[in-house]
């Protein structure tokens, strides 16, 4: 198939041998699971279960609030020992609410739906299961599934893109799944698309993982509806927006999202999660985690509970070789820094990295030389370094003015840096501080309307 | 156990540096300055290295004025960087206070007083040659006829000293470029071809066989080290095709209305420093337009200025001049011409919802 070329990018070292050829292993069961019950984007779910009630396997223990929400389940069955705050794998180092839960051991089902049958199933019937299954995005964004897969009632569709570019270092849980489990992933693919009314779905693989793109084409048979297809290994290739772009030639708008053109885009994994919950009922409560990085002894894929604390992982490859300089969660460009292993692994948890000093190399931060090599990988199409300047000197308003919010945070720019600047550092701070202005703007706006609302309320009753 | 997050991501790095970046410029100017030097011999290479060494003194001494740490930004490069392209647009039987004054120039005016590295608006080795050409015209200008290493008349090592310390005069040995022959040729009310001294000599012209600054002349080792540039991301090919690319253009056009009054673009291209300037200097990242656009603009227009200046201005060759004045229009340059942001018209509205 015809691949669009994107704008910018980087080629960054992929450190995918320490992983890719590694079957996923089974965990044994955790002493202690801690789940989350805020591990999507939108509201946290709400505790239905009371400390010291027995739950089974795959029974809901949290319910969604509102609109923008996903219930969670019990990965085991078991004893809730505390429903509390607890560290959650989050950089702010802020606790979430917990529940807490101890294995009994028996990993007893609780009594699950009936499996939908994809010829009868209606759509909204799928994205109903797909919701009572607590399936968010699994390439780390966690937005809720249904509401995705609902986008059909308001955009007219016609393609779905499974993103299985896995454009971040180091992770290979994506790759493996797709090698592994890629009949079940073509099955929750033709799930999705009858969700959304698609008829055309696209399955992108970076061209570094031909085992993978093999394995889903064999998968896929002879579905004419179902296209794997090649994309550049570049990073970010797996931006929504520029897999859109290198697939169909469309570029989103950039006060819209790929569903204004018709294009839904999903992780791979998370067909594989629809895939479980529609055809065997059952509901989002483990995940594929690559545990890598040349600190750990024996890095490896592991299919984990949601809630397994992350030193579980470390322990069953053997620990780590040195004490790292770099803990972390997701990819190294734009995972998240992780205090220490006791974090339970979530949802969205692609992978758990503990890098070495040899990996992170020390260096000296020097003035900008304007090379432009920001310019030249920016997939937004910014000046990194004249945002960074501005920023730099407090002049957050003329950041935006070039550009600010559309910068993505992939981190491209920060990769190729010469002079090895913190640009996404600087970004950060900016757009915290733009957040600030928004807030006070609104706030200013809305006293403003409440004081001229009672001055019009003293002044009638003065007359 | 624990471990700071402190930082934001991406946690890996490109192995890259600025000293990687300078170190691999002055790599790729190794053949044609090693040619320069053979060609212009023992006075040449003591002319160089006093260059490198003065400016390399004046570094340390402004970092330690500026109260920077001195080691990190002494092997930076930059400063060898800018003594190097000031050395071998000399010329190269130059006295040696040229050379040491134009380090001094150059490193201190050029660029600490700016700020330093990545502050400066002129690029550092052209402001030194500029200054020093319209100090000293007769310095700058007393060009030399190539007398190889080793050939015959060529001065040994005791006489190279004399030469740059002043000691023997060289006008036994000086000869006009060919832009400057031409030039003057067709000032007299003569015709190109009367400047044209050894003829039109295409191959004699590629191999740098004609007086002219330090390592100006090699032209097939310039393309080389600058093909080599672009190959290893160093630079883009923007600037160095769009100024040729314009340069040539424009002297095609001109040397068709009249053959007789305006050399044709070879000349142009082949015997001064167009090859050098273009690649190597032009090209400096902090004085030069950081997006695709802004870069071919700044080429097209200094391909321009060059020929504007060599045909029509006092100074048979322009290209420091020409660069300079690009320099000074750089952050215009970069404040109106942005990349187009994704998603957006280049105005930066959004886009519409087209599905093409």
């Amino acid at each position: 198939m015809n691949i669009f070329g994107i704008r910018g990018g980087a080629k960054v070292s992929g450190r995918k041998e320490l992983t890719a050829e590694t079957p996923v292993e089974k965990l044994p069961m955790p002493r202690l699971l801690h789940v989350p019950l805020q591990q999507h984007v939108g509201s946290p779910a709400v505790p239905i279960v009371t400390v010291g009630s027995r739950v089974k396997k795959g029974q809901l223990i949290a319910e969604s609030k509102g609109t923008v929400s996903a219930p969670v389940h019990a990965p085991t069955s078991g004893f809730v020992t505390r429903i509390g705050n607890h560290l959650a794998p989050h950089p702010s180092g802020l606790p979430v609410l917990t529940l807490s839960m101890e294995p009994d051991g028996r990993d007893e089902w609780c009594k699950l739906p009936e499996p939908l049958e994809l010829e009868t199933a209606s759509p909204k019937e799928i994205a109903e299961r797909v919701s009572e299954a607590g399936v968010v995005g699994m390439g780390g964004a966690a937005f809720p599934s249904a509401v995705k897969l609902s986008m059909g009632e308001k955009y007219s569709l016609d393609s779905l893109i499974l993103n299985g570019a896995e454009c971040e270092p180091y992770l290979t849980c994506d790759d493996r799944l797709m090698r592994e489990r890629a009949a079940e992933t073509i099955i929750g693919t033709r799930y999705m698309m009858k969700a959304l009314g698609v008829e055309k779905a696209y399955i992108a693989i970076e061209d570094n993982k031909p085992s993978s793109f093999i394995s889903m084409q064999v998968a896929a048979g002879q579905d004419s509806g179902i296209e794997v297809v090649y994309v550049p290994a570049r990073y970010p290739m797996g931006s929504s927006a520029h897999l859109v772009q290198a697939i169909t030639g469309r570029e989103t708008p950039a006060s819209g999202r790929t569903a204004d053109l018709g294009v839904i885009v999903n992780n791979v994994a998370t067909a594989f999660a629809v895939y479980e919950a529609c055809k065997l009922g059952r509901p989002l409560i483990s995940r594929i985690v690559t545990l890598s990085g040349e600190a750990v002894k024996r890095p490896a894929n592991y299919e984990v509970l949601v809630g397994t604390p992350a030193s579980d992982l470390m322990k069953q490859s053997g620990g780590l070789i040195e004490e790292p300089k770099q803990l972390l969660m997701g990819g190294p460009m734009m995972g998240q820094p992780l205090p220490n292993l006791e974090v339970p692994i979530v949802k969205g948890t692609s992978g758990i990295l503990a890098l070495r000093g040899t990996e992170i190399p020390e260096q000296n931060i020097m003035p900008c030389i304007g090379c432009g090599s920001c310019v030249a990988v920016c997939p937004a199409g910014l000046l990194p370094m004249e945002m960074m300047n501005r920023i730099d000197h407090e002049d957050v308003d003329g950041a935006d003015e070039i550009g600010l919010r559309d910068c993505i945070s992939c981190g491209s720019c920060n990769y190729v840096c010469p002079s090895h600047i913190p640009l996404v550092q600087f970004f950060n701070y900016g757009k915290g501080r733009l957040k600030e202005q928004d807030t006070d703007k609104r706030r200013h706006d809305k006293i403003k309307v409440l004081t001229e609302a009672r001055e019009k309320r003293l002044e009638k009753q003065g007359s | 156990m624990h471990t700071i997050p402190e930082m934001s991501g991406p946690y890996v790095r490109k192995e890259k540096s600025v000293t990687r970046t300078m170190t691999l410029v002055m790599l790729a100017l190794v053949p044609a300055t090693a040619y320069g030097l053979y060609l212009y011999g023992w006075p040449a290479i003591i002319l160089f290295t006093l260059a490198i060494a003065s400016a390399l003194l004046f570094e340390i001494l402004s970092l330690l004025i500026a109260k920077k740490p001195v080691v990190r930004f002494v092997s930076d490069g930059s400063a060898m960087l800018t003594a190097w392209l000031l050395a071998i647009s000399l010329p190269p039987w130059a006295p040696w206070w040229v050379a040491v004054l134009g380090s001094a120039i150059a490193i201190i005016i050029g660029k600490h007083v700016f700020g330093g590295l990545g502050q400066n608006v002129f690029n550092p080795a052209m402001v030194g040659r500029v200054v020093l050409l319209l100090s000293f015209p007769l310095e700058m200008t007393a060009f030399v006829n190539p007398l190889p290493l080793f050939s015959a008349d060529a001065p040994g090592f005791l006489q190279g000293i004399q030469i740059v310390f002043g000691g023997m005069s060289i006008d036994a040995y000086t000869g006009a470029t060919v832009l400057d022959s031409v030039k003057v040729a067709v000032g007299h009310g003569g015709v190109v071809d009367d400047g044209l001294v050894g003829g039109r000599n295409l191959g004699l012209w590629l191999a740098g066989n004609n007086a002219g600054s330090m390592a100006e002349g090699a032209d097939v080792l310039l393309l080389i080290g600058g093909i080599f540039l672009i190959f290893t991301r160093v630079i883009r090919w923007f600037i160095p095709v769009s100024t040729l690319l314009s340069l040539a253009l424009i002297a095609t056009v001109f040397n068709w209305i009249d053959p007789a009054a305006y050399p044709d673009a070879t000349i142009h291209l082949f015997t001064g420093s167009a090859l050098l300037g273009a690649f190597f200097i032009a090209t400096d990242p902090v004085t030069s337009p950081t997006s695709p656009k802004g870069q071919l603009f700044f080429g097209a227009s200094l391909g321009v200025l060059i020929y504007l200046i060599r045909t029509w201005a006092q100074y048979p060759e322009g290209m420091s001049f020409a660069i300079l004045l690009m320099n000074a229009v750089t952050p215009l340059i970069n404040r109106y011409m942005r990349p187009r942001i994704f998603g957006r018209t280049n105005k930066g509205d959004p886009l519409g919802l087209s599905r093409q």
